[in-house]
C-alpha cells in the first residue's frame, strides 16, 4: 500500500497522492479550493470550461486539473498571479456574452458564476452583451431554460445522458449560436426530458430554474372564498433548514408546519400520512399479484419523471407499474373528495398545494389521470427551493419558531412513511408490513441495511414465511435503464422493484436545495433515519388515522372507492427520443 | 411509412455500422429526401443507438443539413468571400425581412425557404442568389422585392386556375 503513494508539492507544501488521481482529487482532499465549473463528481472529466487550471512547473502552460493525472514530483501552484488571473480572465469572457441579470434571477446568491465573479475580483464590464435576447423555453410545467444565462458547461447535457439515460437535451448550433436544447429545438414539454430537474441541480447558472408556481400559491392564498390545503412531502422537512443556510441533516418539521400556518395555510398535512396509505395500498397488490399470478415483477409508482420514463422507453413495463397513485396525488384526491365534503367545502373551492422536493411533481399534478370531473386532485407544487422563497418572502426566521404539530387526520404518518424519502425507504416500509400482513408479526429487526445507503442498485432476498421474495432498489434512471434491461434479458428472481428517479431517491431531487452533493446527501438521509430510529411508531399497518379512514371512507385496500381514487392506468407516450 | 419515406435501404447498406457512419447517413438521407425529416432523425437513431437529441445537435454543427423540406420558391444565398465583400449580407438580411425565415427554414405554408450556402462558383455574378436553381446576379434589394413578388404572383395565378 505504502509504495502505491507518490509525493507532490502543493503551494510549496508536500502532499501525498495516489497514482491515477487527477490533481483536482488530491487538492481537494488537501482542502485547497480549486474553483470548476464543467467537473461532475463521479463522471469522467470534460475539459470545458478551463476554469480548474493550476500552473505545473516545467509545463508550458496553465493545466485543468480536473483532467490532469499526478506524476511523482510535480511541483503545483493552485494560486499564483497567473492562475488567479487566468481564472479571472475565463469569468470575464463568459461574463462578456452574459446578461447583468443578477438582480432579477432566480439563482442569485446561490450561482456558481456570480460567485466565480465576485471572489475572483472581477469589478467590471469588458464588453456589452448581443443586445438580442434569446427565447427562453417555458413549455414545460417543470424547468425553464433560459440560454441567455447558460455558460455551456454541458454539466446538464450529461447528467441527463450519462446519469438519468434520458438524453433529452444536447448542444445544438455551432460557434457563438450554440446552445443547449432538445431536438429540432422543440420545447422540453414535448421532449422525452422526464422533468426530474436533475440538470437545474447540475447547472452552475440560473440557465436552468424551476417553473415557479410561488405567484399562484399567493394569489390563492389572499383568495377569501378558497380553503388552501397543503402538504408536506418526507424529505422537505430534513433539507429546508438548507435553504436558510444552515448545515444539511437537521429535521425542521414542526418548525415549517408553523411556518406554513404563519404563510397562511388552512389546513397543513404530511404526505409520509398518504405514504402510509401507499404502503397498505401497494403492499395489498403485491400480495395480490403474487396469489393471482399477476404481472411481476411490480415496479413502484410513486416517482414521476419514473413513470414518464417507463411511458417512453419502456412501455412493456407499464403492466408491471403498480396502479398506486403516488403519496402525492392519494393525498389530493382524499383531501378534495373526502375532507372537504366532511368540512362542507365544494372540491372546487379547495385549493391543493404540495410542497416537493421535486420538479416532476410540478408534471404530474396536471397529468390527466391525475384528477376527478376536471378537477384536479392537486392545484400546485412547489419545490423546496420554492418553500424557502416564499418563507423569506414573509421574513419567517424558522428557528424563532415554536413546532407546531401537522393537522389531523392527515398529518398523522409512521415514520415507515416518512422514510420514502430517501431510496430504500419505500421498500423498506413495504418490507415491514408486508412481513405482517404475511405473519402476523412484526418483523424483529425493523431497519433493513441492505436497502439503505447511497448505492445506485441494492437488492435484498429474503424468506418471508415460506416465501422467497427478490427485491431490488435503484435510484437514477441510468440504473432502473440497466435494471430493466436485466429484467427484459430473462431475470426472474425479482418480485418487487423500487425506482426512484433522483439519485439517492428524493432527498436528492431535483427540487432541493442547490448544492447537492455525496455528502449533503448522506447528511439528509440520516436525518431521515434518525427519525426512524426515534419514532414511537414505525410500520405503516399502524397508523391510526389511516386505519379511521378506511373504517370511515374508504372500505378496504384495494376497495372499490380505493380504485376509483387512489389508483390510476398509464398509457405509452409517443416522443422525440 | 418506414419503407414509403426509402431510407431503409440507406440504413440496409449500414448495417451494423456504429457512430462514425452518422454523418455519411445523414448524407445520404438528405440527398435522399432533401432534408431531415424527424421521422428520419428518430430512425437513423433507432438503427445507430443515438438519442435523437444527439443526431440533431451534431447535425446542426454542419452547415450542410436542413431540417424542413425546401418551399416551392427555394433562396440560396452565397456567403463566399466575392459575394460577401459584394454585399450579400446585405441580401440575406433582406431575404431575411421580407420572408420572415432564417436560414434553413420554410414558411408555414410551404411557399419560400431560404438556405446559405458556401461559394456557388458564381464569383462573377456576386453577389448572387439563387432561386430554383437559377441564378440571379449582382442583386439589389429592389431586384430581391421584384422576384419575391413574382413568385408570389406566381403563386396567386396558379390558385386561379385551381
Ligand atoms: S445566472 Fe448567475 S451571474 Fe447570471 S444573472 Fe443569474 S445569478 Fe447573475
Ligand atoms: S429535467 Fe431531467 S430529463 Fe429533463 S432535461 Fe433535465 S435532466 Fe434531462
Ligand atoms: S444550462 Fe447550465 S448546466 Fe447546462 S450547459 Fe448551460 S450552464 Fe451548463
Ligand atoms: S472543471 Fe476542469 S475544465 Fe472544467
Amino acid at each position: 500500500m505504502m509504495s502505491d503513494v507518490v509525493r507532490i508539492e502543493v503551494d510549496g507544501r508536500e502532499v501525498e497522492a495516489r497514482p491515477g488521481e487527477t490533481i483536482l482529487e488530491v487538492l481537494r482532499r488537501e482542502a485547497v479550493h480549486v474553483p470548476t465549473l464543467c467537473h461532475l463528481e463521479g463522471l469522467p472529466p470534460s475539459g470545458a470550461c478551463r476554469m480548474c487550471i493550476v500552473e505545473l512547473e516545467g509545463a508550458p502552460t496553465l493545466v485543468p486539473s480536473c483532467s490532469y493525472p499526478v506524476v511523482a514530483g510535480m511541483k503545483i501552484r493552485s494560486r499564483s498571479p497567473k492562475v488567479l488571473a487566468a481564472r479571472r480572465m475565463i469569468v470575464e469572457l463568459l461574463l462578456s456574452s452574459h446578461p447583468d441579470d443578477c438582480l432579477y434571477c432566480g439563482r442569485s446568491g446561490r450561482c456558481d458564476l456570480q460567485a466565480l465573479a465576485r471572489d475572483l475580483g472581477v469589478r467590471q464590464r469588458r464588453s456589452q452583451p448581443r443586445g438580442t435576447r434569446r427565447e427562453r423555453d417555458v413549455s414545460s410545467p417543470s424547468i425553464v431554460r433560459d440560454p441567455d444565462k447558460c455558460v455551456l458547461c454541458g454539466k446538464c447535457v450529461r447528467v441527463c445522458e450519462e446519469v438519468q439515460g434520458v438524453a433529452a437535451i444536447d448542444f445544438v448550433g455551432r460557434g457563438a449560436r450554440t446552445e443547449v436544447g432538445c431536438a429540432f429545438e422543440s420545447g422540453l414539454n414535448v421532449s422525452s426530458c422526464v422533468n426530474c430537474g436533475q440538470c437545474i441541480l447540475a447547472c452552475p447558472t440560473g440557465a436552468l430554474t424551476e417553473r415557479s408556481y410561488v405567484d399562484e400559491v399567493l394569489e390563492a392564498l389572499a383568495d377569501p372564498d378558497k380553503v388552501v390545503v397543503v402538504q408536506h412531502a418526507p424529505a422537505v422537512s430534513v433539507t429546508l433548514a438548507e435553504e436558510f443556510g444552515l448545515p444539511p441533516g437537521q429535521d425542521v418539521d414542526g418548525r415549517m408546519v408553523a411556518a406554513l400556518r404563519r404563510v397562511g395555510f388552512d389546513r397543513v398535512f404530511d404526505t409520509s400520512f398518504t405514504a402510509d396509505l401507499t404502503i397498505m395500498e401497494e403492499g395489498s397488490e403485491l400480495a395480490h399479484r403474487i396469489r393471482t399470478g399477476g404481472v411481476l415483477p411490480m415496479l413502484t409508482s410513486c416517482s414521476p419523471g419514473w413513470i414518464k420514463f417507463v411511458e417512453q422507453f419502456y412501455p412493456d413495463f407499464i403492466p408491471n407499474v403498480s396502479t398506486c397513485k403516488s403519496p402525492q396525488q392519494m393525498m389530493g384526491a382524499i383531501v378534495k373528495r373526502f375532507w372537504a365534503l366532511r368540512e362542507q367545502v365544494r372540491p372546487q373551492d379547495v385549493v391543493s398545494v404540495s410542497i416537493m422536493p421535486c420538479t416532476a411533481k410540478k408534471f404530474e399534478c396536471g397529468r390527466e389521470e391525475m384528477g376527478c370531473d376536471h378537477v384536479p386532485d392537486v392545484d400546485y407544487v412547489l419545490t423546496t427551493r420554492e418553500l424557502g422563497e416564499l418563507l423569506r418572502m414573509h421574513g419567517l426566521d424558522l428557528w424563532r419558531l415554536e413546532p407546531e404539530a401537522a393537522d389531523t387526520p392527515f398529518g398523522e404518518r409512521t415514520s415507515a412513511g416518512k422514510l420514502f424519502g430517501a431510496s430504500g425507504g419505500v421498500m423498506e416500509a413495504a418490507v415491514r408490513t408486508a412481513h405482517w400482513m404475511l405473519t402476523g408479526r412484526e418483523l424483529e429487526e425493523l431497519e433493513i441495511g441492505p436497502l439503505r445507503g447511497l448505492a445506485g442498485c441494492k437488492e435484498l432476498h429474503a424468506r418471508i414465511d415460506g416465501l422467497e421474495i427478490g427485491a431490488a432498489v435503484v435510484s437514477g434512471l441510468g440504473n432502473a435503464r440497466r435494471l430493466l434491461d436485466q429484467v427484459r434479458g430473462g431475470r426472474k428472481d425479482l418480485h418487487f422493484i423500487e425506482v426512484m428517479t433522483c439519485p439517492g431517491g428524493c432527498v436528492a431531487g431535483g427540487g432541493q436545495p442547490i448544492g447537492t452533493d455525496p455528502a449533503t446527501v448522506a447528511a439528509r438521509m440520516k436525518a431521515l433515519y434518525t427519525i426512524d430510529r426515534d419514532a414511537p411508531v414505525r410500520v405503516s399497518h399502524r397508523n391510526a388515522s389511516v386505519k379511521r379512514l378506511y373504517d370511515e371512507f374508504l372500505g378496504e385496500p384495494l376497495g372499490e372507492i380505493s380504485h376509483r381514487l387512489l389508483h390510476t392506468h398509464y398509457h405509452r407516450r409517443d416522443v422525440l427520443k | 411509412m418506414s419503407s414509403a419515406n426509402g431510407i431503409d435501404s440507406i440504413l440496409r447498406r449500414h448495417a451494423n455500422a456504429g457512430r462514425e457512419s452518422l454523418i455519411p447517413i445523414l448524407q445520404e438521407v438528405q440527398e435522399r429526401q432533401g432534408y431531415l425529416s424527424r421521422e428520419a432523425v428518430v430512425e437513423i437513431g433507432r438503427h445507430l443507438g443515438l438519442p435523437a437529441s444527439k443526431i440533431y445537435g451534431v447535425a446542426t454543427f454542419y452547415n450542410q443539413f436542413r431540417f424542413q423540406p425546401r418551399g416551392r420558391h427555394h433562396f440560396m444565398v452565397c456567403r463566399g468571400t466575392a459575394c460577401h465583400v459584394k454585399g450579400s449580407g446585405k441580401a440575406l438580411e433582406m431575404l431575411t425581412r421580407m420572408l420572415k425565415l432564417k436560414p434553413g427554414q420554410t414558411s408555414r405554408d410551404g411557399m419560400f425557404s431560404l438556405e446559405v450556402v458556401a461559394c456557388m462558383g458564381a464569383c462573377g455574378l456576386a453577389p448572387v442568389v439563387n432561386l430554383n436553381g437559377e441564378f440571379h446576379a449582382k442583386v439589389t434589394p429592389r431586384r430581391l422585392a421584384a422576384i419575391i413578388a413574382e413568385c408570389r404572383r406566381m403563386e396567386e395565378a396558379e390558385h386561379v386556375q385551381a
